[in-house]
């Protein structure tokens, strides 16, 4: 199969009024990758990943997340785009107002036309995935500890078997032993359905084992893009001591 | 490219190969949900193989659809094989069969009078709790307010002056309008009654009385809460879920110095202020439809206020006013406080307190209105 871009972003600029984030940021995804954004506190990697999901706009340059510019989409095109990626919020992100298992379904509900039981038996299935006990299901996010509310909130952007997944720190608040059993579960996802992920991640384990390649960004530019094994011959000082 | 799923069934006696063909998606599989399983029981079988190989796509939907089949013929006592998987395809299924709920998922049937009983009960002791940490509440508020009255310095004078400015200044364009109609009503409905029996000037006590011993500060009281009732709520309330409440409590910080009594400070101060703003606006409102209905001047009407209408029933309106005060900011920073970590409740503890504050500024007046009348005041 010929290799394809899920993500290309060109000479991205980023203003906060004043205050330059980016300043002609640019990287490619190809599909199937899990591909990380790093970077120190305030260098926009956050801020990168909203633009992609269109939850910010960007002020010059452009991206493309699955060949449609998002800064150019239509309402149609924006919708489509919205079904085929999945999104973890850092903190799960859950509506509170709705049970853990409603949260997973209410996509499905709205964006697909099968019958009742098979969804529900399918965001059992996806919070099982996630490594939650079935009697979270009948739980209110209020009622879950921050790493459940993230289990959950995986569990919800899986439930429609997106092609690309954005992650938000998604190891940070877990414990060693569920964050790697998380970062696992991720790479088996990759391997089983295609996915690529993009992720926003300080978790140096992740970094070494689940990253393919990745950005390291800073001073308003990419520092660095490429996998661990690049990183380990590069001679920047800067960037060596970033990974301790 | 995406063909409809389909299932084909190749039956040799005892044995049957089931083919699975065509794209096991999400968008195409809800056709075949429609049964439990479209393969009708048959005695004679006893083992089925699932046959992959043909399968153009999939998801994990169609593949829990799949397992769903295979899990029903398996209850039926039947023997399911699956063969020609690929690789990814075998992770999947692996991943999906350990996953896959093995609990029933039962749902939950009331019966509508146990359900509605069990409601009652629910209501009954919610209120008695919610009663209890009311008194707990206004207890404690009581504690602080009196710590903080014996130790003067103590009491935050910039946070209590910015919700003067919030709760009292801002409330001053809205009060002065409501104020005004409501002289011009009375006035309006008055003049029509009085004008029968040429009792014209009587309009004089009428507006003036009923103005500001009862309207004015019951008008004004209802408008703040309308107006800082809510929003005290919602500010304490969203500084709990943002554990900015916890935080201040770890450091020392005590939420009464902090949240509460700065609130209830400035409610207590400023709302005798708006009343007298009120009740001089409801006075010129009647004025202006005495002067224009009754030929009763300005100067007739001013000279009869100060002749036949006594200061008590000024005072009394300034009297209530800060017990208004009081009540909105209590039972505004009462259901703040009870706003736990939905977004839900925000909703719906503003609205309580609102209705609540309200309820209770009218109460209030009632009371005191028949205790005063009863005492001859």
């Amino acid at each position: 199969m010929k290799e394809r871009i899920v993500v290309e972003a060109k000479d991205i600029i980023t203003r906060f009024g004043e205050h330059t984030i980016h300043n002609g940021v640019s990287f490619k995804i190809q599909q199937g990758e899990i591909f990380g954004l790093l970077g120190g506190s305030g260098s926009g990697k956050t801020t990168l990943l909203r633009e992609m999901i269109m939850l910010q706009k960007i002020q010059g340059g452009q991206m493309k997340v699955l060949g449609v510019d998002v800064s150019q989409a239509s309402h149609a095109q924006a919708q489509k785009l919205m079904r085929q990626w999945g999104i973890l919020f850092q903190f799960g992100a859950l509506f509170t107002s709705l049970t853990v298992l409603e949260n997973v379904m209410i996509a499905m509900r709205e964006y697909t036309n099968l019958p009742d039981w098979i969804i529900q038996e399918s965001a059992h299935m996806k919070l099982s995935m996630v490594g939650l006990p079935t009697k979270v299901a009948t739980m209110f996010p209020s009622e879950l500890s921050g790493g459940m509310k993230k289990r959950a909130g995986l569990a919800r952007a899986l439930a429609l078997d997106p092609k690309l997944l954005f992650l938000d720190e998604p190891t940070s608040g877990l414990d060693p032993k569920s964050a790697r059993a998380f970062d696992e579960l991720i790479a088996t996802l990759r391997k089983t359905l295609g996915i690529s992920v993009v992720m926003v991640t300080h978790d140096k384990d992740t970094i070494e084992n689940v990253l393919d390649r990745f950005i390291i960004l800073g001073n308003q530019k990419v520092r660095f893009e490429g996998s661990m094994e690049a990183l380990r011959q590069t001679t920047d000082e800067e960037l060596k001591n970033f990974l301790n | 490219m995406k063909q409809k799923p389909s299932l084909r069934l190749d039956i040799q006696e005892q044995t049957a190969l089931v083919l699975l063909q065509g794209s096991w998606v999400k968008e195409r599989i809800a056709a075949l949900c429609k049964t439990d399983i479209p393969i009708a029981p048959s005695r004679t079988i006893q083992s089925y193989t699932f046959d992959f190989s043909s399968i153009a796509d999939f998801d994990t939907h169609g593949i829990m659809l799949i397992l769903h089949f295979a899990k029903t013929l398996e209850k039926r006592g039947q023997t399911v094989v699956f063969q020609g998987e690929s690789p990814s395809m075998q992770q999947l299924l692996h991943i999906c069969d350990t996953h896959y709920p093995v609990e029933e998922i039962e749902e939950k049937k009331g019966i509508f009078v146990l359900d509605s009983l069990e409601n009652v009960g629910r209501q009954s002791v919610e209120g008695y709790r919610t009663l209890a940490s009311f008194f707990s509440f206004t207890g404690e508020l009581t504690h602080a307010c009196v710590a903080a009255v014996l130790k003067p310095l103590s009491i935050r004078w910039k946070a209590t002056l910015y919700h003067i400015e919030q709760s009292g200044a801002g409330a001053i364009p809205i009060i002065l309008l409501t104020s005004f109609l409501i002289g011009i009503v009375i006035a309006y409905q008055g003049a029509t009654q009085l004008e029968k029996f040429g009792a014209n000037i009587f309009i004089v006590e009428m507006v003036t009385i009923s103005s500001v011993r009862e309207l004015a500060p019951l008008l004004t009281a209802i408008v703040v809460a309308g107006r800082s009732a809510s929003s005290y709520s919602a500010q304490i309330g969203v500084m709990k879920i943002t554990d900015e409440v916890d935080a201040m409590r770890s450091m020392g910080f005590s939420p009464w110095d902090f949240l509460v009594l700065p609130r209830l400070f400035a409610l207590i101060v400023s709302l005798p202020l708006l009343v007298f703003f009120a009740d001089i606006v409801s006075v010129f409102g009647g004025m202006v439809i005495a002067s224009t209905k009754l030929d009763v001047s300005f100067v007739e009407f001013i000279d009869r206020i100060k002749q036949t209408v006594a200061l008590k029933h000024l005072v009394i309106g300034f009297i209530k006013a800060p017990i208004f005060g009081a009540i909105i900011a209590t039972i505004g920073c009462f259901r703040g406080f009870q706003i736990d970590s939905s977004t839900e409740s925000v909703g719906k503890y503003t609205t309580i307190s609102v209705v609540n504050a309200i309820f209770w500024v009218i109460a209030v007046d009632a009371l005191i209105s028949v205790l005063l009348t009863e005492m001859g005041l």
